[in-house]
């Protein structure tokens, strides 16, 4: 289903179609890697049904990753693909937060990573929607729906682990311990951010924090799980600093385009 | 780690606006949330439903296969009780 459409550029200067560009890169990126990540679950799903769910949640980010990778691609306007910017850049060139690229661990870790990404995820969605970029407005309008249905799928197994059994509030807590220090790097700004949002392109990344407290405060309450308070944050991927995880996922991930370049099927 | 299974949930998707909600399988879940849910992404993929019901199995009381004579056998020759002497106008779908 290759949809055809063109691709509108806004009317801006070089610099912040430069930092624009770092963006939409920085999107691509993070819904690749966890797009990614949830796929390394097919086929080993604890059930049937969950399996399907998180394969679909792939599918929806792989989709949106390739909407702003084919946006990047005309950004640059430098004859690269959407199939370039993902297989042949190297981690250090990756500009996805370290929250997505941290490894399934248990069902529960996979859970945890996946409700803080997706309520930062919607929440950045319904202001990018409404934001001046008419084509990062469009992706945002059409994966806004997916992303609701992602934070309440993983809302709902917050709860059910939180208030479960003694065996899934143990991996939850410690789901939570082991991750929630990658957070705060979602609404932390970059530099480029910053300077994208005085050009109005990204928007107010403390709202959209403010936001996503009120979803995670909500959630954690019907899950009776304490809202951890003082964590250090951790930071890095959105510079290009990654965790060590980061270079084994790439290895496999582009591992055909690095052995056999330009191999299509 | 406890091996109990989670409850087995019938599905039921209305396809259309004005259709009734059809069976379509069944699947497991821990609560009807989750059920409706897992349905949604097990059944309704290909653009399959507007609407979800789910039952749980254990809900449904099912007719007696030996009871096949005498329930449906004397249904046989009562052919006044279909209406097929009816013209159904070509503009009525889903008869």
């Amino acid at each position: 289903m290759q949809e055809t459409h063109t691709i509108v550029v806004p009317d801006v200067s070089a610099e912040v179609r430069q930092q624009l560009l770092a963006f939409v890169l920085q999107l691509a990126d993070t819904s690749l890697i966890l797009a990614h990540r949830l796929s390394e679950w097919c086929g080993h799903g604890p059930i049937l049904e969950q399996d399907l769910a998180m394969a679909n949640i792939s599918l929806d980010l792989l989709g949106e990753a390739r909407s702003y990778y084919q946006y990047a691609a005309e950004l640059e306007g430098r004859g690269r693909t959407e199939d370039d910017l993902a297989y042949l850049r190297s981690a250090v060139e990756y500009r996805n937060p370290l929250l997505v690229e941290q490894p399934n661990g248990d069902f529960a870790h996979t859970i945890v990573r996946q409700f803080l990404y997706d309520a930062f995820h919607y929440h950045l969605l319904l202001q990018l929607q409404a934001g001046p970029d008419q084509q990062l407005a469009a992706i945002a309008e059409k994966s806004v729906k997916e992303a609701a249905y992602h934070v309440k799928w993983s809302a709902e197994w917050i709860i059910r682990l939180g208030d479960g059994t003694d065996e899934s509030r143990r991996r939850v807590e410690a789901a939570i311990t082991a991750l929630w220090r990658y957070s705060g790097e979602l609404t932390t700004p970059s530099a480029t951010e910053q300077a994208l949002q005085q050009a109005g392109f990204v928007p107010d990344y403390a709202a959209i924090q403010q936001q996503i407290d009120e979803h995670v405060t909500r959630v954690f309450a019907e899950a009776t799980l304490p809202v951890p308070q003082g964590v250090f944050m951790q930071k890095g991927g959105k510079t290009g600093r990654h965790s060590e995880h980061l270079g084994y996922l790439l290895a496999e991930l582009q591992y055909l385009q690095r052995t056999y370049p330009g191999l299509t099927w | 780690m406890s091996q109990k299974e989670w409850p087995l949930w019938e599905v039921f998707i209305r396809s259309k606006q004005g259709l009734d909600h059809k069976h379509v399988g069944s699947l497991h879940a821990a609560d009807a949330e989750m059920a409706i849910q897992n349905a949604r992404d097990v059944y309704t993929r290909r653009l399959e439903g507007v609407s979800i019901w789910v039952v749980e199995s254990k809900h449904v009381h099912a007719s007696n296969p030996d009871d096949a004579a005498a329930f449906y056998e004397p249904a046989n020759d009562k052919i006044y009780r279909h209406p097929t002497f009816y013209t159904v106008p070509d503009s009525i779908k889903h008869m």
